[in-house]
């Protein structure tokens, strides 16, 4: 459960984030929709303890970052923007450096990689180096990598960037089972189609703004349109940066 | 400290795999270093050996004028040349190295028993002609000292008159000293070392972990920032520790093979001094480390790094330079400047010396001091937001 109210951030000039609250349950999957630049790396960023916020409060099933960083990256799972992947290391050393950050043993390491494998089936390249890659095998390694000490919160920044329609369908599917296990899955897009058949609440930011924040139906309502892609426009008060 | 030895593992084991720093620090300065110098020796020594061996060929004006002074020269194994038409030019247009010159008044100034006049011809700033003007100075000097001593002789006078001091060289310097001589650059090389074993580390754990955006990431870890960056500082000190393991035992295979000439030298390097070598420079391991984590943390990506070390790689050349050029006597308050007082230790140390302790402790602790800070700098670095981000 993430409660976000009123976040802040500038740098020099620029008002990255001016203002952003939100929630994000267990058991639901938050989508931040909003063009390049709107602000969402900035806010996950702030989320994930890597950047201070100058105004504003973040709680993390009741933790806050700027506090208990530490504690609160136990909690977290983190899927960022940058996937980094160590290329001279294979995939599972990759996985298991995180796991051995986390302070997990060897054993339970080995044994969560393996279930991992399983499910995004990795077991094709698992102990292959991860130099030359394809994006969707990337994405798996990153996941898994921020999978390996079962998070409560998963932070996932552009997860579907790059990747073809079968690895977009996987992924999916993967998130959607995240849910049903009871996690809080929070995902930033400036894709429409994925907070449309993916996200039980999207909150809407455009120029570091809140513009809009509900479930689809409530986000249509407002709008007073038909389809969601006219309702985001309308919402965000342009085309611009928004990919359908 | 678990996320210490983790990230220390983790780069130990990816940086193995890295065939840029396995070459940038366990086989440029090892192998690279000691084959330069033995071989450029050799190249030195063979090149001066010919040019002292080669016969003179000597073109001479005014032969006429002293013939028996031309007589003594050939008799010397040189081969007077015919008169030049332009000696000047000759010379100039590096055609011949020396030429000598008889003046006309030579005849006259002889017959007087007054000083009898002739030039050198030749151009000193070539090295190259170095030997020849020596070796036909030598002749000239000699050819004066017999001709004086006759001289001396033949007016009833004993020549020994005219060297009224003996001098006798006591030569107090060993094998072991001498060899000093010869390895002068060792200290130097080994400094160069521990900074060209960093610095490849240095770059890649930094720079080319923000340039491959894998920092990101990293840091959302629930590690102190300060463990992951003591970890990488510890993988590339252990990389330049390891190069200058390396580059040592390369001496100590090579050296034995280096060209010293007439002078008597041992050459070998004993595992104890060796080992002793290493202890010394070791602080300079760590220095190195932390200063070039340092700087390439500040750097976007490799690239940029790596021309921040251009100019790094000066430090280290520095007190060796000046060490090298103007030797002077270890004393103890030299022992607190880094990379200086190593210089002074391990020339102690390939003399074979007796160093006090003291002088170790200063020299270890004087760097020491200055490498943790720097340390303590670089591992809070990542602190600051804008470094983490600052490449996108």
């Amino acid at each position: 459960m993430i409660v976000v109210k009123n976040l802040r951030k500038s740098f020099g000039e620029v008002k990255a984030v001016n203002g952003v609250s939100f929630e994000a349950r267990d058991g639901e999957i938050t989508g931040l929709l909003g063009p390049n630049g709107a602000g969402k790396t900035t806010t996950l960023r702030m989320l994930y303890s890597l950047l201070p916020p100058d105004e504003g409060e973040i709680r993390i099933d009741g933790l806050d970052p700027t506090r208990d960083a530490m504690e609160i990256k136990r909690t977290l799972g983190v899927v960022p923007d940058s996937r980094g992947l160590y290329s001279r290391l294979t995939a599972r050393e990759n996985i298991r450096y995180y796991g051995e950050l986390h302070g997990m043993d060897k054993q339970t390491i080995r044994e969560r990689i393996d279930t991992m494998t399983r499910t995004l089936d990795m077991a094709d390249f698992i102990d292959r180096r991860t130099e030359g890659f394809s994006q969707g095998q990337r994405v798996k390694v990153a996941i898994a990598r921020a999978m390996i000490h079962k998070p409560q919160t998963v932070l996932m920044d552009e997860p579907s960037n790059g990747l073809d329609v079968m690895s977009t369908r996987a992924l999916r599917d993967y998130i959607r089972n995240l849910k049903a296990d009871g996690h809080s899955v929070v995902l930033s897009t400036h894709i429409m189609q994925e907070v449309a058949a993916l996200c039980d609440r999207i909150v809407i930011i455009a120029k570091g703004e809140v513009a809009a924040d509900g479930t689809a139906e409530q986000l249509l309502e407002r709008s007073g349109c038909d389809s969601l892609e006219d309702a985001f426009v309308k919402l965000i008060g342009s085309e611009e940066g928004l990919l359908a | 400290m678990n996320g210490l030895s983790t990230v220390f593992r983790k780069e130990v084991r990816e940086n193995i795999r890295d065939r840029r720093a396995l070459f940038n620090s366990l086989l440029l300065g090892p192998l690279l270093f000691p084959l330069l110098f033995v071989g450029m020796m050799w190249f030195l020594e063979s090149a001066e050996k010919e040019r002292a061996e080669a016969t003179l060929e000597l073109p001479v004006i005014g032969a006429g004028y002293a013939p028996s002074l031309i007589r003594f020269l050939e008799q010397q194994g040189t081969e007077i040349l015919p008169e030049p038409e332009d000696p000047e030019e000759l010379v100039r247009s590096q055609e011949v190295p020396v030429v000598l010159r008889i003046l006309p008044e030579y005849p006259e100034k002889w017959a007087e028993g007054l000083p009898a006049p002739v030039e050198v011809i030749s151009d000193p700033s070539r090295q190259e002609s170095n030997a020849p003007i020596r070796k036909i100075k030598g002749l000239l000097y000699a050819y004066g000292q017999q001709i004086g001593s006759l001289r001396l002789r033949l007016r009833g006078v004993s020549p020994q008159l005219a060297s009224p001091v003996m001098v006798k060289d006591v030569d107090l310097s060993t094998p072991k000293s001498r060899a000093i001589l010869a390895v002068i650059f060792l200290p130097y090389v080994l400094m160069i070392t521990a900074f060209t074993g960093a610095t490849h580390l240095a770059m890649d754990t930094t720079a080319g972990e923000k340039e491959r955006k894998s920092l990101e990431p990293l840091l959302i870890n629930p590690v102190p920032r300060w463990q992951i960056m003591t970890g990488k500082m510890l993988t590339t000190m252990v990389f330049a520790m390891a190069s200058l393991a390396l580059t040592l035992v390369s001496f100590r295979i090579v050296l034995p093979y280096m060209p010293v000439g007439a002078f008597g030298m041992d050459l070998t390097l004993g595992l104890e001094t060796l080992l002793k070598i290493l202890f010394v420079i070791s602080p300079v391991a760590i220095l190195a480390a932390a200063l070039l984590t340092l700087l390439a943390s500040f750097a976007k990506s490799y690239r940029e790094a790596q021309s921040y070390m251009g100019l790094v790689i000066l430090i280290p050349m520095i007190p060796s330079l000046i060490f090298m050029a103007n030797p002077i006597k270890a004393e103890m308050w030299m022992m607190n400047i880094p990379l200086f007082s190593q210089n002074l230790l391990i020339g102690e140390l390939i003399r074979e010396e007796a160093v006090p302790l003291t002088w170790y402790a200063l020299s270890i602790a004087g760097t020491l001091v200055i490498g943790l800070a720097l340390a303590v700098v670089a591992a809070t670095l990542y602190n600051r937001p804008k470094l983490i981000f600052s490449t996108s």
